[in-house]
């Protein structure tokens, strides 16, 4: 320092305390140099077996998910044990060999097995690549017997999910999948790793975070050859929670097995809570093969059926509602002073709209009907002129006080909202004016009126319990693995209509006289029992038609009926949607009897064994004319393109 | 105006050696990164944007002249103080601890520029006071309420590690403007019941968990205790020559899952071996002894008192980061200056060089 500077000025004791500082600098570093010599002189020789030969390895260790039960505690979804077999990279003395042995003694494919080790092989060498899921118990004896020969092979024990049931509820319940690059990158699955399995659909998908549960782990030494020596320490996984849903299982089955080999749709919902007691979607598919191996062929099939086994129809089918939306039609034509319960209009068949004819499915005329005819027998001509006059902004604002034209928020991933059309929308949407005839077609609920089967369900449980809306639910509790019970639901209330009750009561005992009385359209759903009241639809799916018989499947009309019971006391309300089955009072109303039929079998309020000489596809024989009135179409409209002749 | 004596007596030798351990930094997080699954840009090419820009930034420093500090380092210090006590308000917690404030449209974490203003303030707090007979208990009551308040925001974060490195950089600088024998034996007497109190009334339940956890890794052997034991296994296992550059299997066998950034010198051990570290540690020692022989150049106290107080401060990141990934200290987030990836470290620490470069090439001018 040759420099004159402040150390100087301040004396030598600052000088020597800087010597002090860089001498103590300086052996602090040395202790480092001295660790780092007895690590890697010393000790070197151990911890580099540690490394080489006896490594230390951190073994997931998978949680259970959580079950999924029905309201009654009968298990949905629960799970079972699967085994699968892996490799782990750097333990494989010779890759070829090992592959070729394993496609040979397991009759696994082979090119699969060099996919898979392709997929795997960039990340670290000790991290384990699943060559097959699922191996069968002879598969895993050899192994087991063989392990010596096949250094790398691993063996790994992962909990899968069992549906005790198969197909049923298949699109309420979900199905898992492998988790997708996209999906890692979200902060949601930041605890998951790659061929972790996540809910795809349904409740698995919507109730992710409840059911997935913790993974555990355990770090190990392994020896050279891969096999277990000693465990360090070990974290437990925790199993995830288990749902206990709304539904019932019983009623579930007899829904779907109702429906045979039609598609369509089926929601039953508890009036006074809104909680869904059953949720159907037919065809189903069977969710096991989406966790594991899906053959092509299966997965062909399900994608070319007609009928389309992978839609949740419950949830995202929208569907013009036909004459169960003239509930909606006549309440606002209560609510509005345009008619009342002895008001009466005439038809003759059909009713002319400017240039258009609009059809009755009653091709001779109802003659004069007043509102209880009307809805009994489903004519559409009073129909048609309530809804003209009340116009289609009336028609929309009652059908979206019954909460159509938006998803209710039952709590799936996609729900549908329907479709309410208004002036405004059309001519937004399209550009060109709002048609009296399109006010005409709405009124019977076709044209650009759509609806879910949920939507249906909800309405038809609104108007039996007076004009409550409540939130549909599907999870009735959360529990934790031990029991213990962490978020209970309740039934929410969404909205109380600004209906007077007296119009919900003529109405609802148009429905009565629907099942109950002769010439009423849906006798099929009729119970002896117990008073059911509900409403046939038909809706059209094209315009133009042919005789019946020779339509092809996909153009023939759809059948709907909602109901609910008991009349003097409604519980339970049902809305049951039949693709393309034809007619609302043959297909889908004996569907809606035999669901009731199960519920209150199930409540005890019908005893199982009395059956009499009842058959639901008959039943109407002897009271309502069924060969006249419900085997027909009802609402079929058919306004005709050019002008009148 | 530049004076032309700036560029003559710049400090190429303390440049150059920064670069040299930058560039092994840089080569040694590329190593670090190749086993992981990547999205966007490669840590290694992020880190030399970082270490560039704050080159550049550091050369632009260097034409303020550093006596700027003086004036406003109590300035700055209240405005970061402010800062904290933000943090603690409205801060963004993320992996329990909340460090970052959030302005809007970018982020700031005030504690680590505060690691600087704290040596700027104590610099120019010393530097007016002629104490030829060592710093005494009442000289020390200021300064220990200047501390005080960050030191207390900063734990309260909770942050022990910056917390603790903030009081050992001080107690450096203390050490440098010169300690009585009976102030430091008092000082240590008051400390004992200070800890216990503060244990007792001060920390809540977790922190002290956290703190026992932090003493003694065993408590938590899935957690902190496991990284100890593959960053050892990876260090030992280099030996002497180390296994050559990529070629590491304990670290890219991702056993450490910090070790691009926290554990970057347990890659660069088992990769280059006992001669690779301490060729390292040779690079850091001079580094210090430059920081610390600048000081001791330095013509005005303040800037004296500067150069030790942030040579203190990269001292304490290497020997606390080194000596936790050796397995000496237990597992504290410290980051190993201009070597470690991280965008926070490398700005403070080229901030801290900046300085150094500062006081360095004004050594003449009076």
């Amino acid at each position: 320092m040759k420099d004159q500077n402040y150390v100087k000025a301040e004396g030598e004791s600052a000088n020597r305390r800087l010597m002090g500082l860089s001498v103590a600098a300086a052996l602090l570093l040395f202790l480092l140099v001295t660790r780092l010599w007895y690590l890697q002189i010393i000790e070197s020789a151990d911890l580099m077996d540690l490394s080489e030969s006896n490594r230390l390895r951190f073994v997931p260790i998978a949680a259970s998910r959580g079950a999924i039960l029905d309201r009654n505690g009968k298990i949905l979804v629960g799970n079972t044990p699967s085994f699968s077999l892996a490799v782990i990279p750097q333990d494989v003395k010779d890759k070829d060999l090992l592959i070729a042995k394993l496609s040979n003694d397991l009759s696994l494919d082979r090119q699969e097995l060099l996919a898979k080790w392709e997929k795997g092989k960039g990340r670290a060498k000790y991290y384990p690549i699943m060559l097959a899921a699922g191996i069968s118990r002879d598969q895993l004896e050899f192994l087991e017997e063989n392990r010596l020969q096949l250094p790398g092979i691993d063996i790994e024990m992962k909990p899968v999910r069992e549906y005790p049931n198969g197909p049923m509820a298949a699109h309420l319940l979900g199905h898992l999948g492998e988790i997708s690059e996209n999906e890692l990158d979200r902060p949601e699955f930041k605890e998951y790793n790659p061929g972790d399995y996540t809910g795809k659909s349904g409740i698995e998908r919507n109730w992710e975070p409840e059911l997935h549960g913790n993974d555990g782990g355990r770090q190990i030494e392994v020896d050279a050859r891969g096999r277990f020596l000693r465990s360090i320490s070990e974290t437990v996984p925790t199993v995830g929670n288990s749902l206990i849903l709304t539904i019932d299982a019983d009623l579930q089955r007899v829904a779907e097995e109702s429906f045979g080999d039609k598609a369509g749709a089926a929601v039953v919902m508890d009036v006074n809570s809104g909680e869904i007691l059953s949720f159907v979607s037919n065809p189903g598919f069977d969710p096991a093969l989406f966790a594991g191996k899906m053959p092509p062929s299966k997965w062909n099939e399900y994608l070319e059926d007609i009928r389309h086994p992978l839609e949740n129809k419950a949830l995202k089918g929208q569907y013009p509602p036909g004459s169960t939306f003239k509930i909606v039609t006549a309440l606002a034509g209560l609510e509005q002073g345009i008619i009342d319960a002895n008001t009466t209009f005439d038809c003759k068949g059909s009713y002319v709209v400017g240039n258009s004819r609009f059809k009755c499915w009653e091709k001779k005329g109802h003659g004069t009907v007043n509102l209880k005819r009307a809805l009994r027998e489903s004519c559409d001509v009073y129909f048609y002129q309530v809804g003209e006059k009340l116009g289609i902004n009336r028609i929309a604002a009652c059908a979206r006080e019954f909460g159509l034209g938006k998803p209710l928020g039952i709590g799936l991933e996609n729900e549908k909202g329907g479709m309410i059309p208004t002036l405004e929308w059309k001519e937004k949407k399209y550009g060109n004016k709002w048609y009296r005839g399109d006010t005409v077609s709405a009124s019977i609920g076709q044209g650009y009126v759509l609806a879910t089967p949920i939507q249906l369900a909800s309405m038809i449980s609104s108007l039996a319990n007076g004009g409550t809306i409540y939130r549909p639910y599907l999870v009735k509790r959360v529990m934790a693995p031990d029991g213990k019970v962490l978020k209970e639901f309740l039934p929410q209330i969404k909205k109380k209509m600004a209906f007077r009750n007296d119009n919900f009561r003529l109405v609802k005992e148009g429905l009565l006289a629907v099942v109950n009385e002769p010439h009423g359209t849906g006798g099929a759903a009729r119970l002896y029992e117990v008073k059911v009241a509900g409403k046939t639809g038909t809706s059209q799916v094209v315009k133009i038609r042919s005789k019946r018989g020779d339509i092809p499947y996909k153009y023939r009309d759809h059948a709907l009926f909602v109901a609910f019971a008991p009349y003097d006391r409604p519980e339970v309300a049902v809305a049951v949607v039949v693709e393309h089955g034809e007619h609302g009072g043959s297909a889908a109303a004996p569907i809606v009897g035999r669901i009731l039929r199960q519920y209150f079998e199930g409540k005890g309020v019908i005893k199982k064994p009395v059956r009499r000489d009842y058959t639901p596809e008959e039943g109407e024989g002897n009271q309502a004319p069924a060969t006249e009135e419900s085997d027909k179409p009802q609402g079929v409209v058919i306004p005709d393109a050019g002008p009148r002749p | 105006m530049i004076d032309r004596r700036l560029f003559t007596n710049f400090d190429w030798t303390l440049c150059w050696l920064v670069a040299l351990i930058a560039v092994i930094g840089v080569f040694n997080i590329y190593s670090a990164s190749a086993s992981y699954k990547m999205i966007g840009t490669p840590f290694f090419i992020k880190q030399i944007y970082w270490f560039t820009s704050g080159l550049f930034l550091s050369l632009i420093v260097c034409s303020i002249d550093y006596h700027i500090l003086e004036d406003i380092a109590y300035w700055i210090y209240g405005a970061l103080l402010v800062l904290l006590i933000l943090v603690l308000a409205v801060g963004k917690t993320s992996m329990g601890a909340t460090r970052w404030l959030h302005l809007g449209f970018f982020s700031v974490q005030p504690s680590e520029p505060m690691k600087i203003v704290i040596i700027a303030v104590f610099a120019r707090f010393f530097s007016n006071r002629s104490l030829p007979q060592g710093v005494g208990l009442r000289e020390l009551a200021y300064p220990f309420l200047l501390l005080g308040g960050p030191v207390l925001l900063i734990m309260k974060q909770p942050d022990l590690g910056t917390a603790i490195l903030v009081i050992l950089i001080v107690c450096s600088m203390v050490f440098y403007v010169g300690v009585r024998w009976t102030t430091l034996v008092s000082v240590f007497l008051a400390a004992i019941p200070a800890v216990y109190l503060g244990w007792h009334n001060f920390l809540r339940e977790y922190q002290k968990e956290r703190i026992l956890n932090f003493l003694n890794p065993d408590r938590d052997p899935l957690g902190s205790g496991y990284h100890i034991i593959q960053s050892k296994i990876a260090v030992g296992s280099g030996g002497i020559m180390g296994k050559g550059f990529l070629n590491g299997t304990q670290s890219h066998l991702r056993f450490l899952p910090e070790q691009h950034t926290d554990f970057a010198f347990s890659v660069f051990a088992e990769e280059w071996g006992f001669i690779g570290s301490l060729f390292v540690l040779l690079l850091y020692l001079l580094l210090i002894l430059w920081g610390l022989n600048i000081a001791g150049r330095c013509n005005d106290r303040f800037g004296s008192l500067l150069a030790v107080g942030v040579t203190a401060m990269l001292f304490w990141h290497i020997l606390i980061n080194m000596g936790m990934v050796i397995g000496l200290f237990p597992v504290v987030g410290v980051p190993l200056p201009f070597f470690s990836y991280g965008g926070t470290s490398m700005i403070t620490s080229m901030v801290g060089v900046s300085i150094l470069l500062n006081i360095s090439m004004r050594r003449f001018m009076f």
